[in-house]
Formats: C-alpha cells, structure tokens, sequence
C-alpha cells in the first residue's frame, strides 16, 4: 500500500516537472537589475515592506533563495495567456525574467500593475488598456494544487482503509482524522443544520474545512516550494470558497427564508422599502464577511511572522535572531491554532448561515 | 498602499483554477471518501448503539434471572425446612404413639398376667384343699383307724374340722 502512495506521488511530480523550470539566475544579468532581489537589496538597503509584500502576494515564479554570490534559485512557473489577438499561449515564465519580453507579453516589476503579464507595446511600455486574461499556475495555485492532491491521497487512503476494516475500531489513519471529521459532523454541521439536513450539506463542510485547513498549514511550512504558498490569504481563492457557500445557501434557501426577506414577519409594511434592501444587503454581506476573515487572518498571520524575521535585517543585527527566532516559533504555534481555528470558523458559519436558510418556521 | 491593493484584487486565473481544483475535490472525494467513511462511521456508531442496548438487555434479564434464582432457591430452602419440620413430627408422633400403645399393652398384659396369677392361685388353693381334705381323712383314718367305727359319725367331725381350718386359712 504504501508503495501505491509512493508511485502516486512521484509520478504527480513527474507529470508537472515539464511545466516547471529550476533555474539559478544572475542577478546582474538582469535587464532591471534594480529589481532584482539581491541586486536591490544591496544597492537600496532593506525594504521590509517589499520583502513582506513579496512572500504574500501571488507570482508566477517560485524564489526559493538569493545564493551568496548574488544568484537566485527560483522555480518558473508555467504561463497561460488568453488574449484576443494572440489567442492562448502557454510558456515557462523563465521566458519573461529579467524583463524579457515573450511573445509581446512581459512581465511588470513596478507600479500598480507589479507581478502582472501585460501585453507590451513596441518601445516596451505597458499596455494598460487591453490587459490579457491570465490563467497561469502561480505560486498560489501550485500550492492549492499540491494542497488538493494531499488531501485526496489522503481522504481516498482513509476511505480505502474504512472499507477494508469494516466497523471495528479506528485505526491507523482513522484515528488521525476520524475525530476531525466528526467534529465537523457533531460540532458544526449538527446543531446548525438539526438532524433532518445536516447529511446533505456534510460532503461540502468537510470539502471546504479540509481544504482550508490543509492549505493554512501547507502555508505555514516555510521551506520546499510545495508548501509556503500564501493560498488562503488569498482574496481570490476566499471568494471563491465564499460564492460556494453563498450560492448553496441560497440554492437551498426555504420558503421562509425568502420570506423573512423580502416579507420580514412582525413589520410594518411601509418599512419594508427599508427592511427588504437592508435584508437584501444582508444576504451578501455574510459571505463577504466569510472572504475577508479567511484573507485577513492568514495574511496578518503570515505578515507578523515575516515582520519578526525582517526584524533581523531592518537593525543588522546577528543578536538579535536568536529573540526573533523565538518570537517566530511562538508566532508559528500561535497560527497553527488560528490555521484550524479559521478552516472551523469558516465551516461553522457556513453550516450557520445554510442551517438559516434551510429551516422551515413552522407557525 | 498600491501593494495592498493588488493584495485585494481577486485575479481573475486564480477565481478560475480554485474553482476548478475545489469542485473537482469536492465531487472526487464526495463520492469516494466522505460516502464510505461517514457510512462507515454511522454503521459503526449504530453496532455501537445496538449492542449496548442489548448488553442492557441482557444485564435486566440477568438480574431478572437472578432475581427469580433467588425466590426459587428461597421457596426450596422453606419447602425443605417444612419437609424436615414434618418428618420431625411425624416422627415425635409416632414415636410417642407407639410409646403410648407400648405402656397400653405392657398394662394390658400385667393386668392379664395378674388375673391368670389369681386365677391360677384360687385354683391351687382349691387343690391343695381338697388333696389336704382327703390327705387329712387318710391320715386320720390311719391314725385313728379302729377307733372309730361309726363312719357318718366321723365323716361329720372332719368336715366340721375343716371348715374351721378353711376359714382360719381366709
């Protein structure tokens, strides 16, 4: 069994390997050498906000470390571009560094527009207007990618180990995860859904908690590039898993659900010019609320940590690491709790807000 | 402040690709991993459920069993103490019984002795009278022989004689 898992991971690798390119680059070579890492950073100083802002927004390229003559080990990533005239075009995005310009796309290094695949003009300037759609593999996405493919390894082998153990006790794997799973089922999703529904919603509850929650932790991991992606501080993966929520509640909203809003019981009628947009505004603000707890947390999280380590370079001072250290290891057990707690409380509010819509008052 | 920004901006490839890497791992493990483990799971709590209950069942009807063993060993130890009461009487009872019936017949017999004893003395005396009458008229008549030769005469005396001797004896 274990060496079934061992060909399933290698040969996932295996297949992903063409898209990805490991390359030591120079950073003097650069066409911008300025905004090279190292380059940067020795001729300008430390800039502690760029080298937060760097590890938690999205890239198309994997930096794994600055080597000591200057060169950067990055992983590219690979590219997919839609644009109207140019159609799709898929390439690694070693293609575009040092501000090469490929297939008359390039990649920005300043500005508003920083990390982004633009179409280039002819002198090489950014053509703001007409912005290509772009669906690469980022670092997020590689992530999430990896993230998803743990946990299906994982969940496919406990389901496979349940079918062969039938009902004796947990073992193993079950152990592991069995308590986690029923705390999903006993503690969110059965005192907000009430017995009758709760089955129904329980494949997309521990869906989205595992997979919130494997992401947290992969991002906490600093070091091989799999793990650290910044998933779910990422605005665009929290909408995603918000709208899921919101348009299970609203598929499945009862009839008194949209009674209460736009015929909310117990008001008098000419409030209902207020009350029905208020209720409307209401509908949407609890899975905005759901996007931005999930971005905020795990991004202030991963800020604060790397503030403690940017610490070190801002005073240059080698005495102060073993004190950042600390602060580090206790900022890392502290986002452990908040990695489970924020997949539990996304979990907990939407099992909240589908148990709301699901309920059927009787009167 | 322009870093925050795009922070905030949801990319339009990375909206795509989470949905698309979380609903294919939603249907994927929806309906290979959750189904079975929470089927699992409940089967397993079910076995659970049932069996306590019936280990509960099984603990009253022990108890209930128990509880008849008792009365059944209560009602045996009462039956034998009754039993053992009777035969103890039956024996006292007949033991007195034929005690009584015993001192009846020993009286019986010793009242019958003594009346045979009576009987048989009365008779003896009788006997011993008459041999005495005729012993005595023989020895007399032997004695006196000759002497007396008118034989009422002397018939007269002895009888006379002798009824003086058989009141004397009484």
């Amino acid at each position: 069994m274990k060496k079934k898992i061992w060909i399933s991971v290698i040969s996932f690798i295996v297949f992903l390997l063409p898209f990805f390119t490991l390359a030591a680059q120079e950073g003097e070579h650069s066409a911008h050498p300025e905004k090279t890492r190292a380059g940067s950073e020795a001729e300008k100083g430390f800039n502690p906000s760029e080298f937060i802002m760097d590890h938690i927004s999205d890239s198309h390229e994997w930096h794994i470390m600055t080597l000591g003559n200057g060169k950067n080990v990055v992983i590219y990533l690979p590219v997919i571009l839609w644009s109207k005239e140019k159609g799709l075009s898929i390439f690694s995005s070693g293609k575009l560094a040092h501000g090469h310009i490929h297939n008359g796309y390039m990649l920005v290094e300043e500005g508003e527009l920083k990390g982004r695949i633009v179409n280039a003009g002819s002198d090489g300037s950014v053509d703001e207007k007409n912005l290509p759609l772009d669906f690469s593999i980022t670092k997020a996405v590689a992530g999430m990618l990896f993230a998803a493919l743990t946990g299906l390894i994982l969940f496919l082998l406990l389901a496979r180990s349940y079918r062969k153990s039938g009902i004796s006790h947990p073992r193993g794997l079950q152990s592991f995860l069995e308590p986690v799973i029923l705390l999903v089922r006993d503690d969110i999703a059965i005192p907000n859904l009430g017995h009758e529904h709760y089955e129904k919603f329980m494949p997309y509850l521990l869906t989205a908690f595992f997979f919130i929650l494997i992401n947290n932790i992969f991002g906490l991991v600093p070091f091989p590039p799999p793990f650290g992606a910044n998933v779910t501080g990422n605005i665009a993966v929290t909408m995603v898993l918000a709208v899921f929520t919101f348009t299970i509640t609203t598929i499945n909203g009862s009839r008194t659900y949209w009674k209460h809003i736009f015929a909310t019981p117990g008001v008098p009628f000419w409030l209902l010019p207020i009350m029905i947009p208020v209720e409307i505004i209401g509908m949407f603000s609890k899975p905005f609320a759901l996007m931005i707890r999930l971005f905020a947390n795990i991004t202030a999280g991963h800020i604060i940590v790397l503030s403690l380590i940017a610490l070190i370079f801002i005073f240059e001072s080698l005495w102060l690491a073993p004190v950042s250290a600390l602060f580090v290891i206790f900022m890392d057990c502290l986002e452990t709790l908040v990695a489970f707690l924020q997949a539990y409380v996304f979990t907990l509010l939407s099992a909240l807000f589908i148990g709301l819509a699901v309920k059927e008052e009787h009167h | 402040m322009i870093l925050a920004t795009s922070l905030a901006t949801p990319q339009i490839g990375t909206v795509f690709w989470t949905t698309l890497v979380f609903i294919l791992f939603f249907l994927v493990l929806a309906k290979f991993a959750w189904k079975p483990i929470l089927n699992a799971v409940k089967a397993r709590e079910e076995i659970i459920k049932s069996s306590l209950e019936s280990a509960e069942k099984a603990r009253e009807d022990m108890k209930r069993l128990q509880a008849d063993n008792e009365a059944i060993l209560r009602k045996a130890r009462e039956e034998r103490e009754n039993i053992l009461k009777d035969a103890r009487d039956a024996r006292e009872k007949m033991i007195t019984e034929a005690r009584d019936k015993a001192s009846e017949e020993a009286g019986k017999m010793i009242e019958k002795a003594r009346t045979e004893i009576e009987r048989e003395k009365l008779k003896a005396l009788s006997e011993i009278q008459d041999q005495v009458a005729s012993l005595s008229v023989e020895i007399a008549s032997k004695l006196l022989g000759e002497h007396l030769k008118k034989d009422d005469e002397q018939e007269k005396l002895i009888s006379k004689y002798l009824k003086e001797l058989g009141t004397n004896n009484n």
